[in-house]
């Protein structure tokens, strides 16, 4: 197997560091974040709340397809339909073929990393649907024809200027850059579109087993409107989203709002169990659930299982000293930061994502906030190892290392290895580049070893 | 009382001013130093790197090399995390083996960590100069679990100023094989690193790693900066 790949994440990264505006708007709101986030776990027992979460989603993932099973029979007694999607191709028919069939010209979104995951937007925009998105991140990044680079905050690498810009361009309103103004501009547009949207496309941040309910918590209230204003709502989302029943809510309201902006609670909690009922005035007529495996139901009986415990909260990449300065398109996917390094290689294939396992200084951030105690660090690490034994690395790396190997087995070569070094660190230090052994200080030429003999 | 010296290759080929420190250190406290001529490389940068095989290699070495009952004292957090932690797993497989590593690892100490719960430095008048600020290195605090000790360190030490770093647990950059691998984020975040070193104000920056130093002396020197970087054994011998 080649080390080729498409993706040139180091390419990527480089440009990234570049980009003054990405960089000053990402170090100021992943430090402002991370910050709160930090501030708002004091108020809570962190490591007996996330143990809790922590042995429920492990509860879910050890029992996976009978949660799923339970909730699609629970979800059709409520009105539902269930709907059964093995990758992002068919959950793409499935949706069009419901929108089409009801002759939907107008979709209203709000925010789903299942729907960027399938390229939904794109397939219905080809069959000339109409579909704006309603979270004001997602809105601002649609106009900007971008994908989301943070899956909570998808517009974060835009500074209020450049999105300032961006409306007086595509909206033909006068320029401002106060965060305010242009939050008003938007949601006039969008009220609009509200109104007259035949269809509304959600994703759900948990489903509840024992009830077929979805809970969905955002902050703008979008969510509510776009799952209940229109007559149909369509909800996507992935299998392994499961928890068994409402009595399991708890932690995650408290860990989750906590975890990914450091509110004690989001806005809007939103329980959605089926349609509208008679006598009822608010809520969908016809509600569709999809349900996307994408590979998670192989996942879910290997190693890396546990990132399936991941409830998309964006704590690990907003810690990340990586993430944080080059932000999420350098990843290329869907998915960026720590949570994104081991989703991207296991949803497209090691073979198409494995230079993203270099994408981390081990440095055990991301392991310390993940809410639901993912060992995000020791997977990667993992990834590693099996990137080298599917052949996926560098031959000039694998025969370092075999060398190192041999080296750190041996006192003699060891040592006479170090002389070298210092023999020929001239032609070294040319070799390495500036970059990297350039930043070395000089081989010393009285080790500490033989101060000691 | 007497202890084995686990130098790290980074000390001993790049720091010998490191090493040259924990000798006067240990002198003056009356610590008998072993130093196992042996000794080679601890295997972290195979380990982090994804070789198993070439880590457990190097480990297999180092369990053989420090064999016996004397404590293990290494002026490097990470380093000692990986002896401590992560040859566990290498060792899974092997019974034997395992149960070496997990003796080997209950003798392992951190400097830091051994100059205060054993030697009790901070109760023994250290004396200091200037204006210092400490950088707290990834594995050192999260895999060790060592945040207090540099601390009760410096801050005991008389003359000396002790300033906070800003965001001290974010990472240097360094990442061992990081560096080499991705050197313009290693390069990003040793700049940025600097930069928080800068606008603390200190003439000198600390730590307890020398990998982690050696990054962030290369992002001050590339700001131009006259900021001293020194380990932490340095400045504890400059004082003696």
């Amino acid at each position: 197997m080649s080390s080729q790949t498409s993706l040139d994440f180091r390419k990527n990264a480089a440009a990234a560091l570049k980009d003054g505006s990405l960089r000053a708007a990402m170090q100021n709101a992943t430090g402002a974040i991370s910050r709160k986030r930090g501030d708002a776990m004091t108020q809570v027992d962190f490591e007996a709340l996330r143990e809790q979460a922590s042995t429920i989603r492990m509860k879910v993932l050890d029992n996976l397809q009978m949660y799923v099973d339970r909730f699609s029979d629970n979800a059709r007694k409520t009105g539902a339909v269930v709907h059964h999607a093995s990758d992002a191709s068919e959950a793409r028919g499935i949706i069009s073929d419901i929108l089409k069939s009801r002759k939907v010209k107008l979709v209203a979104k709000s925010k789903s990393m299942i729907s960027e995951e399938i390229q939904l937007n794109e397939r219905l925009k080809e069959e000339g649907l109409e579909v704006i998105e309603t979270d004001l991140g997602e809105y601002i990044i649609q106009l900007a024809g971008e994908s989301p680079s943070h899956i909570l905050a998808p517009a974060i690498h835009k500074s209020r200027q450049q999105v300032g810009k961006l409306f007086t361009e595509k909206l033909c309103c006068d320029y401002t850059e106060d965060p305010q103004t242009l939050t008003k501009i938007a949601r006039k547009v969008l009220r609009e579109k509200f109104i007259r949207a035949d269809a509304g496309i959600s994703g759900a941040n948990f489903a509840l087993s024992e009830s077929g309910s979805i809970v969905i918590l955002t902050n703008e209230g979008n969510g509510r409107m776009v799952t209940s204003l229109p007559p149909l709502h369509v909800a996507v989302l992935s299998i392994e989203k499961m928890l068994p029943s409402i009595r399991d809510l708890s932690p995650f309201l408290r860990l989750l709002p906590r975890s990914a902006t450091g509110q004690v609670l989001s806005s809007y909690v939103s329980i959605i169990t089926g349609t509208r009922k008679g006598g009822e005035t608010t809520g969908a007529q016809e509600l569709h659930i999809v349900l996307l495996d994408g590979g998670r139901s192989e996942i879910v009986k290997g190693a890396y299982r546990e990132i399936l415990k991941c409830i998309r909260c964006s704590a690990c990449m907003n810690v990340c000293p990586v993430y944080r300065t080059i932000g999420g398109h350098a990843y290329g996917w869907t998915y960026p930061g720590p949570m994104g390094i081991i989703l991207t290689n296991l949803l497209t294939g090691l073979e198409n994502a494995h230079p993203l396992a270099d994408a981390s200084t081990l440095c055990g951030a991301c392991n310390e906030v993940c809410p639901v105690k993912i060992p995000l660090m020791d997977l990667i690490l993992k990834l590693r190892v099996d990137k080298i034994s599917a052949g996926l690395a560098p031959a000039a790396m694998t025969w370092g290392m075999r060398l190192f190997g041999a080296a750190a087995a041996s006192p003699t070569l060891f040592s006479s290895s170090k002389r070298l070094a210092h023999t020929f660190w001239p032609l070294i230090r040319w070799m390495g580049g500036k970059d990297v052994a350039g930043r070395l200080p000089e081989p010393s030429v009285s080790p500490l070893r033989r101060r000691l003999k | 009382m007497r202890i084995q010296l686990f130098g790290t290759c980074l000390v001993d080929a790049l720091f010998p001013q490191v090493g040259e420190s924990l000798l006067r250190i240990f002198e003056t406290y009356g610590v008998e130093t072993d130093f196992p001529q042996g000794q080679t490389c601890c295997g972290q940068p195979a380990y982090n790197a994804g070789y198993h095989k070439e880590a457990r290699k190097a480990a297999e070495h180092f369990l053989e090399v420090f064999a016996g009952s004397d404590l293990i004292v290494t002026p490097s957090g990470s380093c000692a995390a990986m002896v401590k932690h992560h040859y566990t797993r290498l060792f899974q497989d092997d019974a034997e083996l395992l149960a070496k590593a997990e003796e080997t690892a209950g003798r392992v100490y951190e400097l830091t960590q051994f100059l205060v719960h054993v030697l009790h430095l901070p109760e023994k008048g250290l004396r200091g100069k200037g204006k210092v600020t400490y950088h707290s290195s990834c594995h050192l605090t999260r895999m060790l679990g060592v945040c207090e000790e540099p601390l009760l360190l410096l801050k005991s030490m008389q003359g000396l100023e002790f300033i906070p770093l800003p965001d001290t647990t974010r990472c240097c950059g360094f990442g061992g094989v990081f560096m080499a691998k991705l050197p313009e984020i290693s390069m990003a975040l040793s700049s940025e690193k600097a930069d928080d070193i800068l606008l603390s104000g200190a003439d000198t920056v600390t730590g307890c790693d020398a990998g982690c130093l050696m990054n962030i002396a290369d992002g001050l020197k590339k700001k131009g900066s006259s900021v001293n970087v020194k380990h932490i054994a340095e400045l504890i011998a400059e004082g003696l």
